[in-house]
């Protein structure tokens, strides 16, 4: 036996029964609507399994390993159990997970490619390990100012500003929002991270002092509003920094976008004739509840067909990237890697487009696709690239 | 532990699928209910027939303890390795092969979800049904063909080991056999007329792993309506249900009575489902039912409709789970007689109290009446040992009650099964022992269940 670990849900996490609707969608047609209970198919990676487990760990009865914080990293976070879970306690799953994490940190317990992303992050600012110097290099090229009191601050995140791929992205948005003629501005270099992988990491002191910095700078600079290009920080802008006093407002791109649309301050590439199929981002889904914006941002592009994905929605299957799954890829490696399962479904819609709005989910599933070999049939777009033309 | 069975697990299975570390070993080793952890030595996950069995040939080889488990969800205990050994899981074997629609049978690997199969009938064949236990989506069809399951249909038709066309089996000694048309055609049309061969239905995996089952569809009609009588007299309920039986229009029939909420207690509320392609297919039977047959009961003040619904949502039993805020309740499920209605929910009232637990009880109808479901359930708090012992405490009351009431105990783990077959004919239980032991030399196939001294 090992000694008793101070909890937060210590009252709370016994009251898991594990009857597994965790793992279903809402229609019950898989079993396999949780990412790591795809991936590895063992009880010990259900959610109802890791709750077990972390609870026998904090009360002693199985020790430390690096199974078993494994098993709890691996949680992408995406609250596809809470959408399911019948008892009232369902609002604190991921919160369970996080505050186990929390206690690994506490105790210094940790995987090592989550030390190297914690480590990352407060050395560098983002989890990469990159220098913070070359945090601007995605904007090389365009005409996109650096904040100075405009209307708008765009946060570009770490993965649109170091991940080649998402840099694309982070550039088409940046493009859009110039052709709109929208008043924003970029932190280039002044930019770090956002700190919502930090948070459902479970490092509350990184969090605290990622959140701090942040909120001073964002005031000192004047900020008012913040446009975002990834889910991630939406979310922890929106319902993380208000907590520390860090009341801005705050948007997820794909809830601008479609209102300079219909302004007429922007429009769409020529007739795309194009079939997409939309994945919904964890972070703005079932986290924010946001569902329409993205849809109704891609009806509005002439010659787009939007076709759905069975499970879509509050039923979408998580990519696999969330809460740092990205950088430990604690999922891949399989034909059975969430992200796999993703882009075979949306091939089998018969799409040519799998549209995401999410740097994470957008390097998660393209890489996904070249693995599949569907190169050919499906190509992975942010929905500001197609709206941007980009190829 | 030996690590050459691991090694050969992970040739079989691939190493993603195969374990013998402590946080699978601990997971595996843990019922939902009040049993006793029992630690397996390894984890397995086959995808196929073929990985499974090997994995018999190797547990014979190596002579450890293989056990078969579904969805977990017995609540029993009933796949817990008693005797370690390797736990295989089957979720992983979970194809639907086949789907006869004017046939109305479904072939599916036996690791098959409840939750798949009815998400699969709902969205391509629409007007086929099977038929789902209360258990949560999880359940696998396999697994509850080991332990005589029910849900409903139940009413019309039976147990869902009476819905059956045919079965693929891995023996203990690792043959694979068919029963049914499908062991001479390719056809999972019929399991008769056949010599009968269901040695694995009932059995909790003591005998064999259930590997696909051809399993009877249903027409499944485009209106589904809950009716809810109420009654404050228990002696009334057999009467009620005869009644309602005698016509035979009903998909489900239960009754039930819970303490929780209050304003439910010692009331017995019959739950009546019924279905039609219209509207007017529907007032047919609610004519039937309420007008012809239970008129007395609402004229005389003694009965009543309470509330219809044609906006069914499946049961969540997950629920009572929480009832005690503690993750846990298991219950002993029985069959008896539809006239004991009154007598099990006396008694299931009084245990219930001596150990401070909500009294929860429910009857499904089996057939035209010929038999009843009848479970009594408890919560525990999973935190509090008490609360645990007292749980299981009121469970082996209730499992001593049953042979003495005149009914059989239904899913029993060790304990239950060992009343059983304290009870039963002694030829019967020489027979139980011979089959067992032909077809399972090597004692490895869940061991401990279904023992015969």
């Amino acid at each position: 036996m090992t000694a008793k670990i101070e909890y937060k849900y210590d009252d709370m996490i016994h009251r898991c029964f594990r009857c597994g609707y965790c793992k279903f969608p809402n229609d019950w047609s898989t079993i396999t609507n949780c990412p790591t209970y795809a991936r590895f198919r063992l009880e010990s990676y259900s959610s109802g399994g890791r709750l077990w487990l972390i609870r026998a760990w904090v009360n002693g009865e199985i020790e430390w390993s690096e199974n078993l914080a494994k098993i709890v990293y691996s949680c992408t976070a995406c609250k596809n159990c809470e959408e399911q879970c019948p008892i009232s306690f369902s609002d604190d799953l991921v919160n369970m997970v996080v505050a186990a994490r929390s206690a690994m940190v506490e105790t210094g317990l940790l995987p090592s490619p989550v030390k190297s992303f914690l480590k990352n992050v407060h050395l560098h600012g983002n989890p990469y390990g990159l220098a913070a110097k070359k945090r601007d290099q995605w904007m090389e090229g365009t005409k996109i100012e650096p904040y100075q009191n405009q209307e708008y601050l765009y946060y570009v995140g770490d993965e649109g500003s170091y991940d080649t791929r998402a840099q694309s992205a982070a550039k088409s948005l940046g493009e859009l929002l110039l052709k709109a003629g929208v008043s924003f501005g970029v932190l280039g270099n002044l930019e770090t991270s956002d700190g919502n992988e930090v948070e459902t990491l479970g490092e509350e002191g990184l969090l605290e002092e990622l959140i701090e910095k942040n909120i001073k700078q964002f005031k000192d600079l004047g900020v008012k509003k913040i446009i975002t290009l990834s889910p991630h920080s939406y979310n922890v802008f929106k319902n993380s920094y208000p907590k520390f006093r860090g009341e801005f407002e705050v948007f997820h791109y794909t809830q601008i976008l479609p209102q300079l649309m219909q302004a007429g301050k922007l429009e769409g590439p020529a007739d795309l004739n194009m079939k997409v199929t939309y994945h919904d981002p964890c972070f703005l889904g079932r986290w924010n509840k946001e569902y329409n914006a993205p849809r109704d941002l891609l009806k509005g592009i002439k010659g787009v067909e939007l076709t759905e994905m069975g499970q879509n929605k509050k039923s979408a299957l998580c990519c696999g990237g969330g809460s740092g799954n990205f950088y430990t890829d604690f999922l891949g490696g399989s034909e059975d890697s969430p992200a796999r399962i993703r882009v075979r479904e949306a091939h089998e819609t018969g799409a040519q487009v799998l549209a995401v709005a999410c740097p994470n989910c957008l390097t998660m599933l393209e890489d996904a696709v070249k693995v599949e070999g569907l190169e050919d049939k499906i190509a992975v777009k942010d929905i500001s690239e197609i709206l941007n033309g980009t190829e | 532990m030996n690590s050459a069975v691991y090694k050969a697990l992970v040739d079989i299975v691939g190493e993603d699928y195969a374990s013998d570390r402590a946080e699978e070993l601990f997971t595996y080793s843990k019922d939902l209910g009040t049993a006793e952890p029992k630690w397996p030595d390894y984890v397995a996950v086959p995808k196929t027939v073929e990985e499974l069995q090997k994995i018999v040939l190797l547990a014979n080889e190596a002579k450890v303890a293989i056990v078969p488990m579904g969805g977990g969800m017995s609540l029993a205990g009933i796949a817990l390795p008693l005797h370690g050994g390797i736990m295989i899981d089957m979720k992983r074997m979970d194809e639907i092969i086949e789907v006869n629609g004017t046939g109305r049978y479904a072939v599916v690997e036996a690791g098959t979800s409840q939750g798949k199969l009815f998400a699969y009938l709902k969205k391509h064949h629409p007007t086929l049904a099977h038929s789902m236990p209360d258990a949560p989506p999880a359940a696998t069809i396999g697994g509850n063909m080991a332990i005589h399951g029910q849900g409903d249909l139940a009413h019309p038709h039976g147990f869902n080991s009476d819905m059956i066309n045919g079965l693929e089996v891995i023996l203990p000694t690792g043959e694979i056999c068919r029963f049914g048309s499908c062991s001479m055609s390719p056809g999972w049309f019929t399991q008769h007329p056949l010599p009968d061969m269901a040695f694995f239905l009932g059995w909790g995996g003591a005998t064999g792993i259930i590997t696909k089952v051809s399993l009877r569809l249903f027409p499944c009609k485009k209106i589904r309506e809950f009716d809810l009588l109420v009654v404050d007299n228990e002696e009334l309920v057999p009467e009620i249900l005869y009644e309602i039986s005698h016509v035979g229009m009903s998909e489900d029939l239960t009754a039930f009575s819970q303490a929780l909420p209050p304003m439910t207690d010692r009331l017995h509320h019959i739950g009546v489902n019924i279905s039609g392609d219209t509207e007017e297919e529907l007032e047919f039977k609610r004519r039937f039912i309420y007008d012809e047959r239970l008129s007395s009961f609402f004229e005389q003040g003694t009965g009543g409709i309470v509330a219809t619904s044609q906006d069914l949502e499946k049961p969540t039993v997950t629920k009572t789970s929480d009832w005690k805020k503690g993750g846990g309740f298991e219950y002993v499920g029985s069959v008896f007689p539809v006239s004991a209605y009154p007598e099990l929910y006396r008694k299931g009232v009084e245990i219930s109290a001596r150990h401070d637990i909500p009294y929860t009880v429910v009857g499904r109808v089996i057939g035209a009446a010929h038999s009843m479901m009848f479970a009594w359930s408890y919560a525990f708090n999973r935190a509090d040992p008490d609360s645990v012992r007292h749980a299981n405490e009121a469970l082996h009351e209730t499992d001593d009650l049953v042979p003495g009431l005149g009914g059989t105990i239904w899913k029993p783990a060790v304990y239950g099964q060992q009343i059983v077959m304290k009870h039963m004919d002694a030829n019967t239980l020489e027979l139980m022992k011979k089959l067992k032991n032909m077809l399972d030399p090597n004692g490895i196939m869940n061991p401990g269940n279904w023992e015969v001294a």
